[in-house]
C-alpha cells in the first residue's frame, strides 16, 4: 500500500517547468518509454497493463488492457490510437488539469500505448473550449518529435509513431467513444451502432482503433515504471492504483486530488488533505460521486454503504447497493453539496445539459430529454403538479436503454436517483409553490426531511 | 441555434492569410490521403477566428472549396457544434457556464449580474458590439466556480468585481468604439 499522500500521476505536478520536456525528462520522464521499447515486447507492454488491473479512467471502468486485446489485428488495416480528451462531464475537469500541467505524461502514456498495440498514428481529441491548452500540447509534441521520441525509428527501435492534438467544438456527446470517432473524421458528432461500429474493429475510418481516456493512457507510465504486479498492489480489490477525482462544490478545498482506491468517502470530505470539510459550517446534504450521470446520494448513503459499513473510493464500494442506495465511482467527478442546495433545482440544471447535449439521433432522449427538463423547470418555479413527479420517473425509464448510446442512461439517472432518495423535496415544491419563489429558497432555511433517518446500526 | 436561412447576408468571399494557409495545409497533411475531411473543424476553428469571430455563408462555402467538400457538408457540421457562430458576434463572447457545479457556486447571480451591467440578455450583443452574452453548459471548471470564457481563455472564481475590472480592462483596449 502507499500512503494515502503518495502520488503516481501528480507526484511531480509543483515542479516548476513540469510541462518542458528538459524538466519532465530530469525528473524520470520518458524512462518507462525507453524499457518499453528497448526491453519489451509489444505483447508484453499488454500484458503489463492487464496485470497492473488499470480500468478505463473516462467513467465507464472497463479493463484498459482488455480492451487492447479486442483489437482486430488480421484485417490488415491500419491500427489506430487516439485519445479522449473530450473532458466534459459536469463535476469533471481532472484531465485538463494533466493536459495543461504535465502534457508529456500523457504523450509518454500514449507512444507506450501506441507501441503496444502497434499503432503508428494517434490523435488526442481535446474539447476546442480547451483553446489554451492547445498551444501548451502542440509545444510538448514539438519537443517530443525533436528529441526523437516521436517520428520515425524512435530511439532506435524501428517503431514508428505521429502523433497529433485535434480539436473538438462543442459538444459533450464526443465523449462517446463511436460520436468522437465520428467528430474526429469531420462530421456532426451522431454516435455510431454497435455492431458494426465496435472501436476495436471498425472505428476511425473503418480501421480497428483503441480509444482510451486521458487518465488512463497517462497512466500507462507508472503501471511501467513500477510493473503491473506492483501497481496492482496499490488501490483495494479490484480498484487497482490511483485515481484523480476532481472535487467541487461547497467544500473548502476544491481542487484536482490523487488518492489512492479505497480512501474512505468521509475522510476524503472532511480531511484537510483533501477538500477540507463544508463552508460556513453548513452541513453535508448529498454527494454526485462520479461525474453528473451517476446517482445522487444524500449524506447517509455517500458515507456508509446501506449495510453501515464505511463507502470507500472506488468502483466496487460506491457500486454497493445497485441503483436502490449506491452510485458510481464514474470519471470522479465529485461534486458536494450543503444543506442550503435545492436537489430539484441542481436536477433542473442538469436536465437542461442534457437536452442540450443531445444529438438528436435517437427519438426517445431528443424528445425525452427537453420532456424532463420543462417539467423540472415547471416544478422548480412553482408551476409544477403532483402528477409531474411520477411523469418524471416514466420519462426517465422510457429513455433508458432505448437509445444508441449511453447520453439516454446519464439523463435518466440522475433524475430517477433524485426521486428516489429526495422526493418529499419535489413534493414540498408543488405543495408549497408560494415557498420556493425565492430561487434561493433553501439559502436560509434548509429544507428539512420528515423521513426518518436511514438505520445505520 | 436555429438556422432558417444562410444566404441572409451580403459578405465578401474571405480568403486565408499566408499563414493561415500554411497552417491549412499542416492541418490537412495530419490526417491519411483521401480522409482529408477530418480537417474540417479544426479549419473551421481557424476560419472563425480570422473572419470577424463567426461562420458567415461565404466563409463556410470558401471552407468546402479547400477540402473539395459540398458546402451543405460544411454547414451541417458548423450547425452541430456549440463553438460555432452562425450568426455575427460582438467582439468578445463572454459564456458563462450555468451548469450544476456552476450553479451551485453562484453563476445565476453572475449571470444577472452580467445582464444588468451590459443591459442585455443572454443570446444579446451590446449596442457598441463590443460584448455577446452567452449562457454555456458544463467547461470542465467545476473546481474554480463560476466561470465564464472569453476567447481562448477561461476567467475563474468570478466576482462582480473581478468582472468589473475585466470588462473595463477590455473596453479599455478598443478606446474608440
Amino acid at each position: 500500500m502507499l500512503d494515502m499522500g503518495q502520488q503516481l500521476l501528480l507526484k511531480n505536478i509543483n515542479v516548476p517547468g513540469i510541462q518542458s520536456l528538459e524538466v519532465y525528462e530530469a525528473q524520470g520522464g520518458y524512462q518507462s518509454l525507453r524499457k518499453a521499447l528497448s526491453s519489451m515486447k509489444p505483447e508484453q507492454v499488454t500484458e503489463e497493463v492487464k496485470l497492473s488491473g488499470l480500468r478505463g479512467r473516462g467513467g465507464a471502468g472497463f479493463p484498459t488492457g482488455m480492451k487492447w486485446t479486442f483489437l482486430d489485428r488480421k484485417s490488415g488495416k491500419p491500427i489506430y490510437l487516439v485519445c479522449n480528451a473530450d473532458e466534459s462531464e459536469p463535476g469533471t475537469f481532472k484531465d485538463r488539469f494533466l493536459l495543461e500541467h504535465i502534457p508529456h505524461l500523457l504523450i509518454e502514456g500514449m507512444i507506450i500505448s501506441s507501441y503496444a498495440i502497434g499503432a503508428h498514428k494517434a490523435y488526442i481529441y481535446m474539447r476546442g473550449e480547451f483553446a489554451w491548452i492547445f498551444p501548451i500540447l502542440e509545444k510538448a509534441l514539438d519537443e517530443a518529435y525533436k528529441a526523437g521520441y516521436l517520428g520515425e525509428n524512435i530511439l532506435g527501435s524501428g517503431f514508428s509513431l505521429d502523433l497529433y492534438a485535434h480539436p473538438g467544438a462543442g459538444a459533450y456527446i464526443c465523449g462517446e467513444e463511436t460520436a468522437l470517432l465520428e467528430s474526429l473524421e469531420g462530421n456532426r458528432g451522431n454516435p455510431r451502432l454497435k455492431p458494426p461500429y465496435f472501436p476495436a474493429v471498425m472505428g476511425l475510418y473503418d480501421c480497428p482503433t483503441v480509444v482510451n481516456n486521458v487518465e488512463s493512457l497517462a497512466a500507462i507510465v507508472p503501471v511501467l515504471e513500477l510493473g503491473g504486479e506492483k501497481y496492482a498492489s496499490i488501490g483495494i480489490g479490484k480498484s487497482t492504483g490511483t485515481k484523480l477525482i476532481s472535487a467541487s462544490g461547497h467544500i473548502n478545498n476544491p481542487g484536482v486530488y490523487e488518492i489512492e482506491l479505497g480512501l474512505p468517502v468521509e475522510e476524503f470530505i472532511f480531511s484537510d488533505q483533501y477538500c477540507g470539510g463544508i463552508p460556513r459550517g453548513k452541513k453535508l446534504k448529498a454527494v454526485i460521486a462520479g461525474g453528473s450521470s451517476v446517482p445522487i446520494l444524500p449524506t447517509a448513503l455517500i458515507l456508509n454503504k446501506a449495510n453501515g459499513e464505511p463507502r470507500l473510493m472506488s468502483y466496487e464500494s460506491l457500486a454497493d447497493g445497485g441503483f436502490q442506495t449506491g452510485t458510481m465511482l464514474g470519471s470522479g467527478g465529485f461534486v458536494v453539496m450543503d444543506e442550503t442546495t435545492c436537489i430539484v433545482r441542481n436536477l433542473w440544471t442538469l436536465a437542461r445539459f442534457y437536452h442540450h447535449e443531445s444529438c438528436g439521433q435517437c427519438s426517445p432522449c431528443r424528445e425525452g430529454t427537453g420532456w424532463m427538463e420543462k417539467v423540472l423547470y415547471r416544478i422548480e418555479h412553482g408551476l409544477g403538479k403532483k402528477s409531474d413527479i411520477d411523469l418524471l420517473i416514466d420519462v426517465a425509464k422510457k429513455i433508458e436503454g432505448k437509445t444508441i448510446c449511453p447520453l439516454g442512461e446519464a439523463a435518466a439517472w440522475p433524475v430517477s436517483s433524485a426521486i428516489l432518495h429526495f422526493r418529499e423535496e419535489f413534493e414540498y415544491h408543488v405543495q408549497f409553490p408560494e415557498k420556493i419563489l425565492n430561487p434561493k429558497h433553501f439559502e436560509f432555511e434548509p429544507f428539512v426531511s420528515q423521513k426518518k433517518e436511514v438505520s445505520l446500526s | 441555434m436555429k438556422v432558417t436561412s444562410y444566404h441572409t447576408t451580403t459578405d465578401i468571399p474571405p480568403i486565408f492569410n499566408q499563414t493561415s494557409s500554411e497552417r491549412v495545409a499542416t492541418i490537412i497533411s495530419r490526417y491519411p490521403t483521401g480522409k482529408e475531411k477530418s480537417a474540417l473543424i479544426p479549419i473551421l476553428h481557424l476560419a472563425q477566428d480570422e473572419f470577424g469571430g463567426w461562420l458567415s455563408p461565404s466563409t463556410m462555402d470558401y471552407v468546402a472549396s479547400l477540402l473539395n467538400l459540398k458546402p451543405i457538408e460544411v454547414y451541417e457540421v458548423a450547425s452541430f457544434y456549440s463553438m460555432f457562430n452562425l450568426r455575427p458576434v460582438g467582439k468578445y463572447v463572454l459564456e458563462v457556464c450555468h451548469t450544476g457545479p456552476c450553479s451551485l457556486n453562484g453563476s445565476d447571480d453572475i449571470i444577472q449580474f452580467l445582464k444588468n451591467k451590459l443591459n442585455i440578455n443572454a443570446g444579446e450583443t451590446t449596442p457598441d458590439g463590443m460584448f455577446t452574452l452567452k449562457t454555456v453548459e458544463c467547461l470542465a471548471s467545476c473546481g474554480t466556480a463560476p466561470m465564464m470564457q472569453i476567447g481562448k481563455h477561461y476567467h475563474e472564481k468570478l466576482t462582480p468585481a473581478s468582472i468589473t475590472q475585466l470588462l473595463d480592462d477590455l473596453r479599455a483596449k478598443h478606446p474608440n468604439a
